[in-house]
């Protein structure tokens, strides 16, 4: 008898396979946040990935047009509210330049050390949750103990340990509390060793190395073509950091390396890199606040503080590199005490649209891995 | 125990209800400490207190919990399949609450003595599997059958080594009984099946190598057959939510809770059995030494829930290590590595017992 192959059987009609949809969060626990996937998967294995943002969605831009310059800013806090300090000091960066003003030396380091303290506690939620996702709760605990400390001299400097309202377009809002030097030095070196500390436990751990490494490879071109930046894009291989290839305020006097992924685990992009990136840059984040504790000058940080800001008639786009990457602002001021139009290009948001191309073809718990190595914050994807 | 019990009621259902309680207890008062340790050994791990309002440094934390649970509403969505749902929590909890049956307490407490007793336990454990796939199938979530096939696969897929390593100390000992393999051990510490049990000479030199590796391989499949990390992959929080039991609530939640950590026990307790000596003593009895022979089942008691509790502060100690690994990591584990390595252990022994 023979038998046709291309036929297909009545038996085969009968069992209809079809792909299963799992919608991923709102409510999930490591979708960090309010981010819903909508994964279709063929058994476990991951054929599409539709991320939908917009669960936390607050109006920053347009809010921004009814307020005044200052009374922007702590808004700006609560868009990645696990670096506000950087949001600020993009923002004041923002608007200085559109008002053309200078701010005074010490201004601009304890901005700088506030920023770069600021990624350290960033980085290590970042690295924290990361290991969490994988399964590992103790690390995620140890990371959050460093950064209390953090917090702690933010509070100390200057009453708040989320949402800061600290840098102000011309200048602080405070001066730096008398003990703020003594104690950032000492926890400059209680950390150092913490780093190492972490690699132990986290880093070089076999199951995680396995579960990381050649997980959610992004190459260089894809990388560009996306316009991912910070860590992301680092941790393809490009050398590319704001702080040093387009330097604001006083980022140029300090020696520093830019870390990038080398594929030391797996392959260079993977998730291993990105993470590894992240450690590296704490370190070199260390480096930056011990050398502007060195350096820091005299002088005061409100007398550059205009007392009616209104620029003039423009537009500006000013750019930092925040722990999460490159965070734009373009401002168009029409002469009023109002911005006409506030836009931000938050990293997180740029940084997600990678995500189909990173899962397809991964497993449902990779998801976790990929979506934890990006290390999106919804409050900036929304805004 | 059985036995003891038929004799003093003359009526076997009365004897086999009697003697069914003091397992029960046992699980409950075990649950009760292993619940409140995990939560102390997890927080003094990551530079916490844990619980410490409840009782002296929280030791009451898990009855609170427990009357909390009592009260909670007992949720069943529409979609559920609720004969099923219904029968999951009881199925998988008579699993692990069958398996200490067959477990030796002590020379005198054991639930009923069989001659197939590590047999029967295994045997009976599969149970669990059947009730874990009727709760994920029944709670009609996908995350829950997703975490429902995952615990199939991998509890299924790792019975192999186990039963591998448990048919070479078989083969030793002669024996699937787990009273007369305890008796074996008996004496001193190295009389243990892990280093290479009663006999002598050259034959018991060989297998101590032989014995560790089976140790090794056995006690990674058991943590793999009781879901815990790094093989927790079934209830992965960061995937799955709670894997199969996201949908349950309240006191069927709290079956699902108690029958893991009776689990943790019962596997610690195979390991201890047939490795460590069971419930003997790793040097003599205190009993015997001041001539109160009444003495040494009490100590046999305390030998093997320490040695079994020992096992659970093992595997809790692993839980906060360790991360998670993947679902074709944990299966190309089981089946490139475990499972030719119990084998071949296997081959290994059978050929040193026949010659």
């Amino acid at each position: 008898m023979l038998i046709e192959t291309n036929k297909i059987s009545p038996y085969q009609l009968a069992v209809k396979t079809e792909q299963m949809v799992l919608n991923m969060g709102p409510q999930h626990p490591s979708t960090h946040g309010v981010l819903r996937l909508e994964l279709e998967l063929e058994g476990e294995l991951i054929t599409k990935v539709v991320p939908h943002i917009g669960y936390l969605h607050r109006c920053f831009e347009k809010h921004a047009e009814v307020m005044t310059y200052p009374q922007v800013v702590p808004y700006t806090d609560r868009m990645d509210y696990l670096a506000s300090m950087g949001n600020e000091f993009g923002y004041a960066v923002a608007v200085e330049r559109l008002l053309g003003i200078q701010v005074p030396e010490r201004v601009e380091y304890i901005r700088v050390i506030m920023a770069e303290l600021q990624r350290i506690a960033s980085h290590l939620v970042a690295l924290g949750t990361y290991g969490a996702d994988i399964g590992a709760m103790t690390p995620f605990l140890f990371c959050f103990r460093d950064r209390e400390m953090i917090l702690s001299l933010f509070e100390m400097t200057c009453g708040a340990r989320l949402l800061y309202n600290y840098i102000w377009v011309g200048g602080l809002s405070h001066d730096l509390h008398p003990d703020f030097v003594r104690e950032t030095r000492e926890f400059c070196s209680y950390f150092k060793p913490k780093i190492k500390e972490l690699n132990d436990l986290l880093t070089y751990n076999k199951i995680f190395v396995e579960r990381t490494a050649n997980i959610g490879i992004l190459p260089l071109d894809t990388a560009i073509n996306f316009g991912v930046s910070g860590p992301m894009l680092r941790g393809s291989g490009l050398k590319w950091d704001l702080r040093k290839d387009d330097p604001y305020s006083v980022y140029h006097k300090f020696d520093f390396d830019i870390p990038v992924g080398e594929g030391n685990m797996g392959t260079v992009g993977d998730c291993w890199d990105r993470y590894y990136v992240r450690v590296l840059e704490m370190g070199e984040s260390l480096k930056i606040i011990e050398q502007a504790l060195d350096q820091l000058p005299e002088g005061d940080v409100l007398s550059a503080i205009p007392k009616r800001i209104k620029p003039p008639v423009g537009q500006v786009y000013a750019r930092i590199e925040n722990p999460r990457g490159e965070l734009g602002y373009f401002i168009i001021s029409d002469g009023s005490v109002n911005p006409f139009r506030v836009k931000v290009r938050a990293p997180s948001f740029v940084n997600l649209g990678v995500m189909d191309v990173l899962c397809r073809g991964h497993l449902v718990a990779d998801i976790v891995a990929i979506l934890g190595s990006i290390d999106i914050v919804l409050g900036e994807v929304d805004r | 125990m059985y036995d003891f019990f038929v004799d003093l009621f003359g009526n076997k259902i009365l004897a086999a209800s009697v003697s069914a309680v003091p397992p029960l207890l046992f699980i409950l008062l075990f649950v009760l400490f292993a619940v409140w340790l995990e939560r102390k050994v997890s927080a003094h791990m990551q530079d916490r207190l844990g619980p410490m309002r409840v009782g002296w440094h929280g030791c009451l934390q898990t009855i609170a919990d427990l009357i909390k649970l009592i009260q909670k509403e007992d949720i069943l969505a529409k979609a559920n399949d609720k004969p099923l749902f219904n029968l999951a929590p009881i199925l998988v909890f008579t699993g692990s609450y069958a398996a200490f049956a067959a477990i030796p307490f002590s020379s005198y407490y054991i639930g009923s003595n069989l001659d197939l007793g590590i047999f029967f336990i295994i045997g009976i454990s599969g149970l669990v599997v059947a009730g874990i796939l009727m709760a994920g199938w029944a709670s009609n979530n996908k995350y829950s059958l997703l975490g429902a096939m995952r615990a199939a696969a991998q509890i299924i897929s790792y019975e192999i080594p186990t039963i591998l390593v448990v048919l070479t100390v078989v083969m030793i000992t002669r024996t699937m009984n787990l009273h007369t393999l305890s008796e074996m051990q008996t004496g001193y510490i190295w009389n243990w099946m892990i280093f290479g049990g009663p006999g002598t000479g050259l034959e018991k030199f060989l297998f101590i190598p032989l014995m560790i590796i089976g140790f090794l391989v056995i006690y990674t499949s058991t943590l793999a057959e009781v879901n815990r990390t790094p093989f927790d992959i079934p209830e992965a929080e960061s995937e799955l939510v709670s894997g199969y039991h996201t949908e349950y609530s309240g006191m069927k939640f709290a079956m699902f809770f108690l029958a893991e950590y009776a689990n943790m026990y019962a596997v610690s307790a195979i390991v201890t059995a047939l490795f460590l000596g069971g419930y003997q003593s790793p040097f003599g009895y205190f009993g015997n030494l001041i001539g109160a022979s009444w003495l040494v089942p009490i100590e046999q008691f305390f030998w093997f829930a320490a040695k079994g509790a020992f096992f659970v502060f093992v595997q809790m100690w692993l839980r906060w290590t360790l991360p998670r690994l993947r679902v074709d990591q944990l299966m190309a584990l089981c089946w490139k590595y475990l499972i030719p390595i119990a084998f071949v252990n296997l081959i290994i022994v059978g050929l040193i017992t026949v010659l």
